[in-house]
């Protein structure tokens, strides 16, 4: 008995659909992401991410619906980030079906809301979500849909997280995002060794083989989206893949 | 439509349980009112976040008590998480809380040798006399459990660094620390069990 590795698919929701982009930007449509979370769970995914990337207030008010709409058909954890700026923006949201929140820009903003959220809802529910470019002396963290470099180091950031009572990270690579070119696992050794609470990997995985480097780097849950969207995979290619690398994932 | 009462603990995924219970046909309805947890057909005590806040708002409702004799009566109650954690004495998480005290028992820590908060799918181990379990994958999301199989309980066991208690039963009473509600088809059976209890041939 051992805890499993995760297989987590994400969903970009914008305005009550699936989108896909290259680098956070090209965004382009990928589908009903309540059939799209069904499927998922219904092909072994441990859990669904759900990012709100909405541009717009009507589009954000939509996405509420979709976490609603998800909710009712999904019996696997459900988290969901984009837009979180308050104690009340997260209650809203597990009001309404996630389990578990994942701040980014206003967290970097206000390092104390990771410490509200997780102080209300408690430590597994809060997610901090990081969006790490490289830099010329090791990685910076991106916010506002990556828009903005903060300057800051991610490993810095990751263990600041941690210690306001993060509960879990969900560490994307800005450079490798929708590439398909792999994980960073340089930026997931360093983030994985420098915390003690999980790590999940996000951004670049482009074949099934991709994921068990991950999970040799340190991550404890590999976070996936273009590789299942498109429809060449599976959730249960991508975890007899990582089977085949002596990785327990659940049945 | 059968009806499931839901104590609200403040801090509970509220959302994800009456959502799975609905699936299984069963409507839910929150009550800290004493004689609707009292005279409840089914009861669930849910709760995410901490041991304090959890017994915070069952005492601020004035239902430990209620509780306790519920389950000492063998009515029908389910406790999920750190609902769960709640029936026992008292939790390293919150010193000098109080808990319930239906188990004889304290939840402590995890090891700091392993990663904690247990997050994700764990494998649970049922023993073969257990009503409402089996054997199977249920998702977790916690940092402190129950160390050792209370006496006078059926436990099914999961590992997490060592041993540890995934769920208690006894008569019509079901403890589980990981989630059901979250478990996928495997958890939805837990819970369609428990909930056609007295369908069942026992």
């Amino acid at each position: 008995m051992t805890l499993g590795t995760r297989l987590i698919a994400c969903l970009d929701v914008d305005g009550g659909r699936v989108v896909k982009g290259v680098k956070f930007k090209d965004l382009r449509d990928a589908g009903d992401p309540v059939s799209a979370a069904a499927a998922y769970e219904a092909q072994g995914a441990d859990e669904i991410v759900i990012l709100d990337v909405s541009a717009t207030e009507q589009a954000r008010a939509t996405a509420l619906d979709t976490v609603a709409a998800v909710r009712a058909v999904l019996s696997i954890p459900l988290t969901v980030g984009g837009g979180v700026r308050s104690v009340e923006n997260a209650r809203v949201l597990l009001t309404r079906g996630a389990d578990r929140v994942a701040i980014n820009t206003a967290a970097v903003a206000s390092p104390d809301l990771i410490t509200e959220i997780a102080n209300e809802f408690g430590v597994q529910c809060t997610v901090v979500a990081i969006d790490a470019a490289q830099s010329s002396t090791g990685w910076n963290v991106m916010t506002n849909a990556g828009t903005r470099n903060t300057g800051i180091d991610a490993v810095q950031w990751a263990r600041d997280a941690e210690s306001k009572g993060a509960g879990e990270l969900l560490l994307t690579s800005f450079d490798n995002d929708g590439t398909r070119r792999g994980y960073d696992t340089d930026l997931l050794a360093v983030v994985s060794a420098a915390v003690t609470i999980p790590v999940i990997a996000s951004g670049g995985a482009g074949s099934p083989e991709d994921l068990a480097p991950a999970v040799d780097a340190g991550a404890a849950a590999v976070l996936v989206a273009s590789l299942l969207h498109d429809g060449d995979n599976t959730v249960g290619d991508l975890k007899d893949a990582m089977r085949r690398s002596q990785i327990v994932v659940r049945t | 439509m059968s009806t499931v009462t839901i104590v609200p603990t403040g801090t509970a995924n509220l959302a994800s349980i009456a959502a799975a219970f609905d699936r299984l046909g069963w409507e839910s309805r929150l009550s800290d009112d004493p004689d609707v947890v009292r005279t409840a057909g089914r009861l669930v005590v849910p709760g995410v976040g901490t041991f304090g806040a959890a017994m915070g708002q069952i005492d601020r409702s004035m239902l430990s008590d209620t509780i306790a004799k519920r389950i000492a009566n063998d009515e029908p109650t389910l406790a999920i998480c750190v609902g769960f954690q709640v029936l026992a004495r008292s939790s390293d998480e919150s010193p000098g809380v109080e808990g319930i005290g239906a188990i004889d028992d304290t939840v402590g820590r995890f090891s700091d040798a392993i990663q904690v908060p247990q997050l994700g799918w764990n494998e649970v181990s049922a023993p073969p006399e257990a009503r409402f379990l089996r054997s199977g994958w249920a998702y977790f999301a916690n940092s402190y459990r129950i160390q050792s199989p209370p006496a006078g309980w059926i436990s099914s066991l999961s590992d997490h660094g060592s041993p540890f208690v995934a769920a208690i039963e006894r008569g019509a009473t079901l403890g589980c620390q990981f989630h059901p509600e979250l478990s996928g088809p495997w958890g939805a059976e837990v819970l369609r069990r428990w909930l056609n209890q007295e369908m069942e041939v026992s």
